[in-house]
């Protein structure tokens, strides 16, 4: 499966990265190379094989309902690169 | 003192001999001596350090503790300690200060272990050579100019010039035994499960197990015991006992049988490296182990199928890094979609990107089941070839890598290349079992690896062979040029 | 031509939780921004999620109350997007295995009762709130309501008339709070609706084109958004256009649904499991404890009531709709020692109407049902008139006293002593004699004046029916 430049640029845009206009072709070039990689799977037919999402067959665990945690805002918001008034500010938002 | 081993080092303690504030300033005069050149730790904890050794000291002269009491030890920059920057090797999380430590760190505190610092590692643990790193590269101490692994590279390079005793590390597809491999140290990633992933920034959740890097088998039981553990904070830790790995490390593998997956040593396999594996099963064979040939049918689809997985879950566990509530935010974004693309462009580097666009790519409309969905069923297939080959032995044993330390840039223009570096540990990872490296010899003056794969929870097994093994050889003594002086005080 | 419309409509209803889905910060409702919102809500690198078991078994009680398919296995999915108000940047939620399968509600509308099929329900996590007041030209994030627990109930297209959608909301949303699983504010968010809507013509098999109405937080403006939006929809097309499927947001200012203007591309969600959570087993113990648990749902309470009591339908209907009314209902018949139909007028009327009037719910009434049940009792042994009974009922809602109490207080017991009443008719008519002379020239609308005179001067404890039977009889001598 070769990835086209605008693959590329329409990936880069679902995970909201930026990229330089002049690396997308080595990007394509690359996602190419991996997918090529990739593909060697096609080698094995595995029609009736149940898809594995986790290594061990276990199931979830519940935590009972009770309220654990207090007000940490101060220390949880000291990474935070904008706030005001306890709110995390971003560019305006238009919905 | 810096060849010392955990119990000999615990033992200077408590005959006090040494305290823990000298033994910490003792390697932090190591690291700052020699790792100008490594670039192996890039966080130090000295003050805070030095006051854990004096708590230490206070617990040892009061008569308790344990043998973790007052070691000193280095963390992977990808486990959160709480009031010292936790990077992940990444500019994105440069400024992170985490509120919370990570499960595994807290545990290794609590055994009374001293945090010297934290190490370099290939960004957001995605990396075969350290190279990713926005806090450049680690050199390998056997060769300057070669890389130590990834990417745990960091901890392994520390480790190796014996810059602390112990380091943790993390292994997704290799992380732990390659480097480990790379700078001829032990190395140990537990069944999936096992150690809280809690606190420990994820690349792939189904994937990741933090684990243990050591001098050898045993000071690597001493921490990994630690370590271990049920967590109820992390949903996919397994609550069941932990063995006691020390216990049984003395025990003969007469009667144990060591398979050796033929798809593993085919003629691909570097001659010289073969043979260093091979006399090191050869001495297991000495000890009275059983060696017999099995096989992994579908081991050969482990990279293809883990670039699809990996990727996949990194796209989604890294999409958190969005500029808004931590981490790098772009100067003056015009927008909401300008805040998203240059704060994640600026904030990671080439590989993280590549890897964020491939498992994007995997899961978006029309290729979901061509890639993802077949990818979890190889998965299952790998799982179920070692189910099969552990009803016949009781652990496998190949080389961790196929190459020794590669050149420094040799890779870096080429990821598939650089994937394939972790070809014999990356199936593990898929299966979730339990692998760790231990140094079987030289070629080239460059470290080998033997990779021992156990069966699921059996690391205590795993650790007796690595062990006695260790009895017989001493290749894991074995200091780098340079390295066996003591740093000028 | 003539047009069917077509519709189906996803509620989200939050679960009445203490802590949140995946973490253990608080879910209540108001408190000051981002001060209920921990680590694992806001996140932050390295923290992970377990989830929460009174979310599943609220789900699993929901399931089974609209006897839809449990799944032995679910499956916690990531449903990938960018949004300033979901911290993580995908949505923990489920896709392909969701933990409530294919279950049916039954509405009734214009006295026929149809079924209607609930494809799902499924567990996610709830996102926070973007406040758009200016910060500096800046959109400010509270992430308090982040990771509370959302029911995601999803209809079959099945309802052909906003009258029919209203009756299958207002279905679930007295359900979801008879289960207690949701307080169903829907001013607050707690219950909120999304609907797909189509036109096709009369006759037609395959559905149009839909729209998606979001924002709509009352049963008014669903069905106004409805009305609205197929009489869009109908014009669109006459006018030779094609309806795009699209968001819809609808204004109740304006009485209109607008187009989202969103510049978001053809949405690609990337789902794949979550490597963080495992599948939840629901085993068949915790099965049976839920059936167990379930209480008397709306349309069988319902049904009793008619039965048990002699309702009607309609009140029936009425007096089930909040469980907390049904309740209240029957505790005050059995404190009225049985006058079922009495305590319905007075509980569907005075109470009701009080209740109303001061803003009050029924589970705070100031009455309480052991109260109104003694009032109505002696509303019925005619110890005091309706009328006088609503003057105690005033006297009840300010004071603690019993009915019986507050009437020996007032002295307001109903005057039946034949005697003392045939008195003061005497002296009334002697007084009053063209009035009577009028009444015996056929004009028997003069009783009104008479009764009308006693009451006042009896201030109403006159005993209306014995009052009647005697001026009747004393008038015709």
């Amino acid at each position: 499966m070769s990835i086209q430049s605008e693959d590329v640029l329409k990936i880069a845009h679902l995970a909201r990265l930026g990229i330089e206009p002049e690396q997308v072709e080595s990007y394509a070039s690359d996602l190419s190379n991996i997918m090529v990689l990739v593909e060697q799977m096609s080698q094995v037919d595995t029609s009736d094989i149940e898809p594995m999402a986790h290594p061990l067959d276990q199931s979830q665990r519940l935590r009972t309902d009770v309220v654990l945690e207090s007000n940490q805002r101060d220390a949880l918001q000291k990474n935070a690169p904008a706030i005001e008034d306890g709110l995390f500010l971003v560019p305006r938002v238009i919905d | 003192m810096y060849n010392k081993s955990l119990k000999e080092l615990s033992a200077s303690l408590r005959n006090k001999e040494i305290s823990s504030v000298e033994l910490s300033q003792y390697f932090l005069a190591r690291i700052k001596h020699f790792d100008g050149d490594l670039n192996s730790v890039i966080t130090s904890n000295e003050e805070v350090a030095l006051s854990i050794a004096q708590q230490a000291d206070k617990v040892i002269a009061s008569g308790g503790g344990g043998l973790l009491t007052g070691i000193p030890l280095l963390h992977k920059d990808i486990f959160c300690t709480q009031g010292l920057r936790t990077s992940c090797g990444s500019k994105m999380l440069d400024n992170f200060v985490a509120p919370y430590t990570a499960t595994a760190v807290n545990q290794l505190e609590l055994a009374g272990a001293v945090m010297l610092g934290k190490t370099n590692m290939d960004e957001f643990a995605m990396g075969s050579s350290n190279e990713t790193s926005f806090y450049g590269s680690v050199k390998n101490p056997w060769d300057l100019d070669t890389v130590p692994g990834g990417s745990s590279g960091g901890s392994a390079a520390a480790v190796a010039a014996r810059l602390a005793p112990l380091a943790s590390g993390t292994d997704t597809g290799g992380s732990i035994r390659q480097p480990a491999a790379f700078c001829g140290i032990t190395g140990i990633k537990p069944t999936y499960g096992r150690v809280s992933r809690y606190g420990m920034i994820a690349f792939a959740s189904s994937l990741d197990q933090g684990g243990a890097m050591a001098k050898s088998a045993e000071d690597a039981a001493i921490m990994l015991q630690a370590m271990s553990g049920f967590d109820e904070k992390d949903s996919t830790s397994v609550d069941k006992p932990v063995d006691d790995l020390l216990a049984g490390l003395g025990d003969s593998i007469k009667g144990l049988t060591i398979g050796l997956p033929k798809e593993f040593f085919t003629k691909d396999l570097d001659a010289d490296i073969r043979e260093k594996v091979e006399a090191a099963v050869d001495a297991m064979k000495s000890a009275g182990a059983n060696i017999k040939e099995i096989s992994l049918p579908n081991i050969n689809l482990s990279v293809p199928a883990y670039y699809v997985v990996a990727p996949a879950e990194c796209s989604a566990n890294l999409s958190r890094f969005d500029g808004v509530r931590f981490g790098h935010r772009c100067e003056s974004p015009k927008d909401l979609e300008d805040l998203y693309k240059r704060s994640r462009g600026e904030g990671f580097g080439d590989e993280v990107k590549r890897r964020i666009m491939i498992g994007a790519y995997v899961l978006s409309a029309g290729y979901y089941d061509a890639y993802y969905k077949k990818a979890q069923q190889v998965r299952r297939l790998i799982k179920q070839d070692f189910v099969e080959a552990f009803k016949e032995v009781d652990v496998i044993a190949s080389a961790t890598a196929p190459s020794v330390a590669f050149a420094s840039g040799e890779k870096k223009g080429d990821p598939v290349s650089m994937y394939l570096s972790d070809i014999f540990t990356i199936g593990v990872n898929l299966a979730g079992l339990p692998g760790m490296s231990v140094p079987c010899g030289f070629v080239n003056n460059k470290p080998v690896g033997m990779q021992l794969i156990g069966n699921y929870f059996e690391e205590a097994r795993l650790l007796n062979v690595a062990h006695q093994y260790q009895q017989l050889t001493d290749w894991h003594l074995a200091v780098p040029a340079g390295y066996e002086q003591e740093a000028s005080a | 031509m003539k047009w069917e419309t077509v519709i189906g409509l996803e509620i989200h209803a939050q679960l009445a939780t203490k802590s949140k889905i995946f973490s253990g910060a608080s879910t209540a409702y108001g408190a000051e921004p981002n001060t209920q919102a921990c680590a694992i809500d806001l996140g932050m690198p390295g923290t992970l999620p377990v989830l929460n078991e009174q979310a599943v078994r609220f789900a699993v009680k929901f399931g089974l109350a609209i006897g839809a398919h449990i799944a032995p296995y679910s499956v916690f999915a990531r449903k990938n997007y960018f949004y300033p108000d979901l911290p993580k940047g995908y949505q923990t939620s489920q896709f392909d295995k969701p933990i409530v399968g294919l279950g049916q509600l039954d509405i009734e509308v214009g006295g026929e009762t149809k079924t209607i099929g609930v494809t799902r329900a499924h567990l996610e996590e709830d996102a926070g709130k973007s406040l758009h007041e200016d910060y500096h030209g800046m959109t400010g994030i509270d992430l308090n309501r982040a990771g509370t627990p959302l029911l995601e109930i999803v209809s079959e297209p099945d309802m052909r008339s906003a009258a029919e959608a209203v009756a299958y909301v207002k279905k679930l949303h007295t359900l979801v709070q008879y289960l207690g699983i949701c307080d169903g504010s829907m001013q607050e968010g707690s219950f909120r609706c999304d609907v797909n809507v189509s036109v096709r013509p009369v006759g037609q098999e395959e559905f149009g084109t839909r729209a998606e109405i979001k924002n709509l937080n009352s049963f008014r403006f669903i069905e106004k958004a409805i009305a609205h939006e197929v009489e869009r929809q109908i014009d669109v097309i006459d006018s030779g256009g094609k309806v795009v499927q699209e968001t819809r947001l609808y204004d109740a200012n304006k009485d209109e649904t607008r187009s989202m203007r969103s510049k978001e591309e053809a949405n690609d969600y990337r789902y794949f499991p979550c490597p963080d959570l495992l599948p939840v087993e629901i085993t068949s113990s915790l099965l049976d404890e839920m059936r167990d648990s379930l209480p008397e749902l709306p349309a069988a309470k319902k049904q009793r009531f008619q039965q048990q009591y002699g309702l009607s339908a309609y009140d029936s209907e009425v007096l089930t709709t909040q469980r907390a009314m049904a309740d209240y209902y029957e505790d005050a018949v059995n404190f009225s020692d049985g006058e079922a139909k009495l305590v319905a007028n007075w509980v569907m009327g005075e109470l009701s109407a009080a209740l109303n009037q001061h803003n009050v719910d029924i589970v705070n009434s100031p009455v309480s049902a052991e109260r109104l049940g003694g009032l109505v009792k002696r509303i019925a042994d005619q110890t005091i008139s309706g009328k006088i009974a609503k003057q105690v009922l005033e006297l009840m809602w300010s004071s603690e006293h019993s009915a019986d109490e507050l009437i020996e207080r007032e002295g307001l017991k109903q005057i039946s002593d034949t005697g003392a009443l045939e008195k003061m008719i005497d002296q009334l008519m002697a007084d009053n004699m063209d009035q009577v002379e009028q009444f015996r020239a056929g004009k028997t609308k003069m009783i009104g004046f008479f009764v009308g005179q006693l009451m006042k001067q009896t201030q109403g404890k006159a005993n209306p029916q014995e009052l009647n039977k005697l001026l009747q009889s004393k008038l015709k001598e």
